[in-house]
């Protein structure tokens, strides 16, 4: 194809990329060092029959020119990034200073919303992920092994949790354990106490909202294993078992081994979901107990004071994060493109 | 075809049998139960006194004559007006979902004909878009679009949403496209076809199973979108799942939390329909990428 045809076809796509998702990055970036202006103050005395009195109020012509000339605010550098909402450089240092122990460091900076963040992102990015790939791949066998027509049934059940919109799925779980909901009930009835909450105790919504992570992801892992077992060699199994393999070898030395390139795969696909999770935290209404950095941005932008500037610190922190968590996949889409040409 | 040594002893299979059970418990109950208790009123759905309320439903009976009510559904579709929502959720997936393929089509397949090496970066490039979070990229759509005056009506969150979907569709169909043999479109151009008109005669007839795969994808971008349309539609335009959000604040308030639930029961209605008819597109769009990649 020439350069020239390519150009056309591929216009209205790249356009559409380069407006709508390179330019908002940009446009991220700079909000994030710059600050909304100051209000202008101006001095006026007000003379009256009782002598001068001199005042400061806001000149709003003023302050209304400079924020229509420079709409982007004044510029800041990393102030932002480093103030108390990010990364709150000056807390953690005075804590450090102060604190004498290590766990009332990390306890101290519990506090600061950002780490708190970080703190509930990362557990429950690397508790999810593990979980619901070995639940999809246990998931994936059980199925394998039944009959053809009870398949189709199963698959079809198992992408509900999958396909619902988390905000909806979370909705539902949350309904049901509420402490007046049927799950929430037996749960009372197992610890037998009967004003057991899972919303009131922070380390429960936080069980809470890794089990939702794991029942929304599970049914991705399972079908991606489950495609991948249609295409398990079968002499490599009867191999095996010629030479004495217990069907608990069969699944360790020939099944994981042949799945392993689609475990990596579902691995990085999940790490970067998981770690941008925050529907969830709004559905199960866990602010208080949970938050993520998705959530804090989703919490800056909302509400009647947009915060344009934390936010987009916020996001370009959320996006440093998901490049981190990116570099893997590049790096073996490098490799295999380099070893075709 | 199995052999006797492959038959799994009885206590594995029912081991087998019974852990799928638990599993389709856990994957399905949770609808059943909601879509059950929402034809109940608020105290038996949220019984304090005894979970089977819910079953049963003996207070819907008090107030309402029968087992079952339409009351929620009523509240939600006709009182709090969520039919709006339900209509600019179709407006918005209806014109994500054409608009995407359409551009979305004519970009993979000049990156699957295209052998130079910028197409590979191009693809990188669109690796890199799909991994950003969309609620990253709402923080720099805000100020642009308030200077502009288009926030918070349904073509800016349209146009936003399929920006946002390309990568995706892009990766898809470049991969479809590949797997259809180059030689078709070669042989329209040496017949005197430009490329387009090759395009257009040869390959759009073959497309459309990889096409409906992509389309089933980016309409569930577009009708499971929160971050996106929450932030960037007013609220006279919300779509069903920002809306549903909405009630949440304003329900729980007045006791109608059998509103939402309604409402969450008809915005997962239409996805049921969706798995049902397009289970097999699905799993095969769920797997491209993996077993290729």
């Amino acid at each position: 194809m020439k350069h020239r045809t390519f150009f056309w076809f591929f216009l209205p796509t790249g356009l559409a990329m380069l407006l709508f998702i390179a330019a908002p990055i940009v446009s991220v970036v700079l909000q994030s060092v710059h600050t909304p202006h100051e209000a202008v103050l101006i001095e006026v005395e007000n003379c009256g029959p009782f002598g001068c009195t001199t005042e400061t109020i806001i000149d709003q012509e003023a302050t209304a020119e400079i924020r229509a000339e420079r709409p982007l605010g004044r510029f800041v550098g990393w102030d932002i990034y480093l103030d108390r909402g990010h990364l709150a450089v000056a807390e953690v240092g005075a804590l450090w200073s102060e604190t004498d122990s290590i766990s009332a460091f990390v306890s101290g900076l519990g506090n600061l919303p950002f780490y708190r963040a970080m703190a509930f992102t990362l557990t429950y990015t690397f508790a999810c992920t593990p979980l619901l790939i070995a639940l999809g791949l246990v998931i994936a066998l059980a199925v394998n092994a039944l009959n053809r027509r009870l398949k189709g049934l199963v698959i079809f059940f198992s992408l509900l949790p999958m396909i619902v919109t988390p905000l909806v799925g979370s909705l539902i779980l949350f309904w049901m354990v509420d402490s007046r909901g049927i799950i929430g009930n037996f749960l009372q009835w197992l610890a037998n106490d009967p004003d057991l909450s899972l919303k009131a105790s922070t380390p429960l919504t936080w069980v809470m909202l890794i089990v939702y992570g794991v029942w929304h992801s599970a049914p991705f892992a399972f079908v991606v294993f489950y495609a991948g077992l249609q295409t398990l060699p079968k002499d490599q199994i009867e191999a095996a078992q010629i030479d004495g393999a217990s069907r608990w070898d069969q699944v360790r030395f020939v099944v994981i081994p042949h799945l392993m390139p689609l475990v990596t795969f579902v691995a990085l696909i999940q790490l970067m979901d998981n770690f941008r999770m925050f529907e969830p935290i709004v559905g199960f209404n866990a602010a208080a107990h949970a938050t993520s950095l998705s959530w804090i941005i989703f919490n800056d932008l909302g509400g009647e004071t947009r915060q344009l500037s934390a936010a987009a610190a916020t996001s370009v922190i959320t996006i440093v994060g998901v490049a981190i968590l990116l570099s893997p996949v590049l790096v073996r889409t490098w490799r295999d493109f380099r070893s075709k040409t | 075809m199995a052999s006797k040594a492959q038959t799994p002893p009885l206590a594995l299979r029912a081991a087998t049998y019974g852990f799928v059970a638990v599993w389709l418990t856990l994957a399905a109950f949770p609808f059943l139960w909601t879509l059950w208790g929402s034809f109940k009123v608020e105290l038996d759905f949220f019984s304090i006194t005894n979970w089977t309320d819910a079953l049963t439903g003996p207070r819907t009976q008090e107030t309402h004559g029968s087992a079952f009510t339409g009351a929620g559904y009523e509240g939600a579709w006709v009182q709090e007006e969520f039919w709006r929502a339900a209509i600019n959720t179709f407006i918005v997936c209806f014109f994500v979902v054409c608009t995407s393929l359409t551009i979305g089509t004519l970009g993979g397949y000049a990156l699957s004909r295209s052998g130079f090496r910028y197409t590979f970066w191009l693809l990188i490039t669109a690796l890199i878009f799909r991994a950003m979070p969309p609620i990253t990229l709402v923080a720099g759509y805000m100020l642009p679009f308030f200077e502009w005056n288009v926030w918070g009506i349904l073509p800016t969150t349209i146009i936003v949403l399929v920006a946002i979907n390309q990568p995706f569709t892009l990766w898809m169909l470049h991969s479809f496209f590949q797997n259809i043999p180059k030689e078709l479109d070669e042989s329209a151009k040496v017949d005197g076809c430009t490329q387009f008109q090759a395009f257009r005669h040869v390959i759009v007839p073959v497309m459309w199973p990889g096409v409906i795969t992509t389309g089933l994808f980016s309409f569930l971008l577009a009708y499971n979108d929160f971050a996106v349309t929450s932030m960037l539609l007013s609220e006279s335009n919300r779509t069903m799942v920002p809306e549903i959000a909405a009630f949440l604040g304003t329900t729980y308030t007045e006791g109608n939390v059998m509103f939402a639930v309604a409402a969450v029961v008809s915005a997962t209605a239409p996805l049921f329909v969706l798995v049902m008819v397009f289970q097999r597109q699905i799993v095969s769009g769920l797997t491209a990428g993996a077993v290729k990649g």
